[in-house]
């Protein structure tokens, strides 16, 4: 295996000891075939150990490894150092408070992504009676549901939470309460899925201050995000359901979503 | 001074089975305030990474009897018939549940939720979302969790101790790892659901994460750890990273084939018959080894491997049922399995053995449960079938959440004083760590030499002499980290200490597995012994018992709970 090497400059903040972050470089040997993460990894064992960062899974699925690379957002377990030149800068995600080193504060984050109901609503009074937004169960106890409602929301419900799209939104960056892509996301996972009955519900949620409206279409998120969620069309759908629903209520009351719909 | 918040119960882990447990005992008792506690947020638990599928019966052609045997021969007759026939009960019930809380499994034409095909089960049984079946289970209960406002989560805490008060398990001492303080977080009842301990070998399927905390943490509080020689193989991990390809590619059709381009498993006997490569992964590790000493593997750069053949399949059907699988393939192989064979080798997989408890999921101490890869119920026995345990987390995650919550309402509470006492004892130890710059040893030269013995020592083939030498090792090892050298001594997010912790539990659960391996001389399912080449029921059919004990692991032993399935020769 041939081996090159490469300077990496790391974001070094402890919050007891440094007023601001500062940065500190480490020349290593690199493999071909590592990704960013296994550079961070190898300078953490081998070289200074005081550096902090998360990982886990280190095959793309668990989230925890977001960084900025270069003042990208990148999944650092994902990304391959080749596309590198000799200096590669690492940093924590943008956007975000940070705790340590690599590692940002997810509290801000965690706290919309529950705003936004993230678990099937069943409509109170529907339950048990059949309709065509109450779907019968089956003889085994699920839900009946089509490939294609199931492709509906499929693409939305793969948000790994990695978090990149909010380093890479704008919006975020001037307006920290903003939703953000993967929250808005996530909520319209549900909304689009055919075992859901909480719209009216979230979308009191999306319509609220400094929610989907925020939105200014960037696109950014979609760009940034590792998993192909693409986000920005899904804050978009919202965006509009939103509004539709706002509209059509104040005419029609929808049945089957009740706003008392419950947990 | 450590601060102690308390709770009913206290669940120690976030993954499918610590939130499954939380979920039952939240459900169940809207007043009862449930901890659920967990080093990484629970998005994070490896869980996530689990790919194929979870069993459960769902098919007019399918029932409990032939899920029950085929786990029964699967765990080469050492599972309990009890705990099976439970499981197999209960297994379909909680995936319909799941799939009332959103997760996207994929489905039939009619509608209903499709199941496909898995090593060692002889009927598609395999309830599937493609192949990110863990992630969406995992964020699916997750995600169903929030609304239950009496739950209340401890993100980012490492747990390093139980806390004991009377002969009964009360709490925890926990680090907040943002801060660097312990917290006591005290209650009547302590579920661990930390997962496995793949972590103790260098090639591994599983996360950083995997490194046997709860197990540890069980046995050093007295708890037995059960059946720890059983370690699971994958047949097909990615050389290098050991990144996981999942049985599903098998399920679906994929072919193993070595370096003449034989599908080894037809034209050699394995003892997987017809099943080929739907046989069990003991079997199919072993052949794909023994394939290699054949001199039919292929050389690579990561050493020895053979090839999975998915080209056959067509891209519709690896983009529709796997696609996962071409997208580990190109980033973590540099190849696309539509159109190459993909390079893979045995790899550390799995825990069959763990924390020893009943059918409840209850220890031998009163109040501390287990449940998911961390417990032992003796599912398994000495081989999991594939798909098998994601099922288990729900299955014996809600039960353990029930039963602790019962044990809870009869129990006292114990004493804020004596626990905090407890955990300050527990706070000065990792004070003391924090920073040790006066030691000798490194963290990751340890973990080296660790991972290395394992490796060579319990293997897919084992010997007694390797196995031997691998238990005196590890007890140098455990010798040698009392002078561990630390250099991060700020409170915040310290994550050299945390590594440090880990290290002792996989050391004390690595002598776990070498000692309880060396011991059992026979082959059975996962541990296959050359001295000793055949199953021996005379003398081995029982479970093995590890007792931690000043003077090192002392073994004991427990009987299995037969049934209607005797053992028989195990043969596909
Ligand atoms: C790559 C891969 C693929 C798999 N595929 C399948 C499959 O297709 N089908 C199947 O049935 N099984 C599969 N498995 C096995 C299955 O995924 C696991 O056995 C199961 O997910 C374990 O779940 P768990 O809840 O027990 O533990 P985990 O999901 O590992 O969760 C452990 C939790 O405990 C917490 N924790 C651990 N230590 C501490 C501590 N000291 N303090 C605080 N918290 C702690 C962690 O933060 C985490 O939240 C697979 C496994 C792997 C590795
Ligand atoms: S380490 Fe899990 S996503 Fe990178």
């Amino acid at each position: 295996m041939s081996e090159s090497k490469k300077t990496f400059v790391i974001t070094r903040f402890d919050p007891d000891k440094d007023e601001v972050p500062k940065t500190q470089e480490y020349e290593i040997p690199v493999h071909e075939d590592w990704k960013v993460l296994d550079a961070i990894n190898f300078i953490k064992d081998e070289v200074d150990p005081t550096i902090s960062h998360r990982w886990s899974c280190r095959m793309a699925v668990c989230g925890s490894c977001g960084m900025m690379v270069n003042g990208e957002p990148k999944l650092t377990c994902k990304t391959r150092l080749s596309d590198y030149g000799d200096r590669v800068i690492v940093e924590p995600l943008a956007n975000f408070p940070v705790i340590r080193d690599l590692v940002s504060e997810l509290d801000g984050f965690m706290e919309k992504f529950q705003a936004v109901k993230p678990w099937v609503i069943r409509a109170k009074e529907e339950a048990g009676a059949v309709s065509a937004s109450n779907p019968p169960k089956s003889s085994k106890g699920t839900f009946v549901q089509s490939a294609a409602e199931l492709a509906e929301f499929k693409q939305f419900s793969l948000c790994i939470n990695c978090m990149l799209c909010y380093a890479a939104c704008p919006v975020v960056a001037n307006e920290p309460e903003f939703l953000g892509p993967a929250a808005i996301a996530l909520g319209h996972r549900y909304n689009l899925d055919s075992r859901d009955q909480g719209l009216d519900e979230r979308n009191e949620v999306f319509r609220g201050e400094g929610t989907v409206f925020s939105c200014s279409f960037a696109n950014e998120c979609s760009e940034v995000c590792p998993k192909n969620v693409d986000p920005a069309a899904a804050v978009n759908q919202a965006k509009f359901g939103a509004v539709i629903d706002w509209a059509t209520s104040l005419v029609l009351p929808r049945p089957g979503a009740s706003k008392e719909g419950g947990k | 001074m450590v601060e102690v918040s308390r709770h009913d119960i206290i669940i120690v882990g976030g993954g499918a089975a610590g939130l499954r447990a939380a979920i039952a005992a939240a459900e169940a008792d809207p007043s009862a305030s449930i901890a659920l506690v967990s080093k990484v947020y629970p998005m994070r638990s490896h869980t996530v990474s689990a790919e194929g599928g979870a069993a459960g019966v769902a098919r007019e052609d399918d029932n409990f009897e032939m899920h029950g045997q085929d786990t029964v021969k699967g765990s080469d007759f050492l599972g309990d018939q009890d705990v099976i026939q439970y499981f197999v009960e209960q297994a379909p019930k909680e995936l319909a549940l799941l799939e009332n809380w959103g997760c996207p499994w994929s489905r039939n034409d009619d509608g209903s939720v499709a199941t496909r095909a898995f090593g060692g089960m002889t009927v598609k049984r395999t309830w599937y979302a493609a192949d990110k079946v863990g992630f969406h289970m995992l964020h699916t209960l997750f995600q169903h969790s929030m609304q239950f406002e009496n739950i209340v989560r401890y993100d980012e805490y490492f747990v390093s101790k139980l806390l004991v008060e009377d002969g009964a398990c009360r709490g925890v001492a926990a680090l907040d790892i943002r801060t660097g303080d312990m917290h006591a977080i005290v209650g009547r009842a302590v579920i661990l659901a930390t997962g496995g301990a793949g972590k103790i070998f260098p090639f591994t399927t599983n996360g950083m994460i995997k490194t046997g905390d709860g197990m540890a943490l069980a046995y050093r509080a007295g708890v037995p750890l059960k059946d720890m020689e059983f370690v699971q193989y994958h047949p097909t991990g990615l050389p290098g990273t050991g990144i996981l390809i999942t049985e599903a590619t098998r399920g679906e059709g994929g072919h193993l084939k070595n370096s003449e381009g034989e599908r080894f498993l037809v034209e050699y006997d394995y003892g997987v018959g017809q099943k080929a490569e739907l046989g069990p992964r003991d079997m199919i590790s072993r052949a794909s080894i023994l394939e290699m000493e054949a001199g039919r593997g292929i050389q690579g750069s990561y050493g020895e491997y053979v090839h999975l053949d998915l080209t056959h399949l067509g891209e519709e059907k690896i983009m529709s049922r796997l696609p996962m699988v071409r997208e580990l393939c190109k980033i973590y192989a540099g190849m696309d399995p539509v159109h190459q064979p993909i390079p893979v080798r045995p790899v550390v997989h799995y825990m069959m053995g763990g924390v020893d408890t009943d059918i409840d999921g209850a220890t031998t101490l009163p109040g501390l449960y287990a449940a998911g890869e961390v417990a032992c119920v003796s599912l398994n026995g000495a081989n999991r079938l594939g798909s098998n345990s994601l099922t288990e987390c729900l299955v014996f995650g809600a039960r353990a959440g029930l039963h602790s919550l019962e044990f809870a309402k009869g129990s006292a509470a114990g004493s804020d004083d004596g626990l905090r006492a407890q955990a300050e004892e527990e706070a000065a130890r990792v004070d003391a760590l924090r920073g040790r710059k006066k030691g000798g040893e490194k963290i990751a030269a340890i973990r080296h030499e660790m991972t290395s013995a394992m490796e060579s020592g319990c293997g897919v083939f084992r010997r007694q002499e390797s196995m031997g030498a691998a238990v005196e090792a590890l007890v140098q090892l455990k010798g040698r980290v009392s002078d561990l050298r630390l250099e991060d001594d700020s409170k915040v997010f310290n994550t050299e200490v945390i590594a440090a912790l880990e290290l002792h539990n996989m050391l004390d659960v690595a002598e776990v597995v070498a000692v309880s391996a060396h011991h059992r001389k026979e082959s059975r399912g996962a541990h296959t012994c050359r001295d000793f080449e055949r199953r021996d029921d005379q003398n081995y059919l029982y479970h093995t018992l590890c007792y931690h004990d000043p003077s090192g692991p002392r073994l004991d032993k427990k009987d299995v709970t037969l049934g209607r399935w005797e053992p028989v020769e195990r043969k596909y």
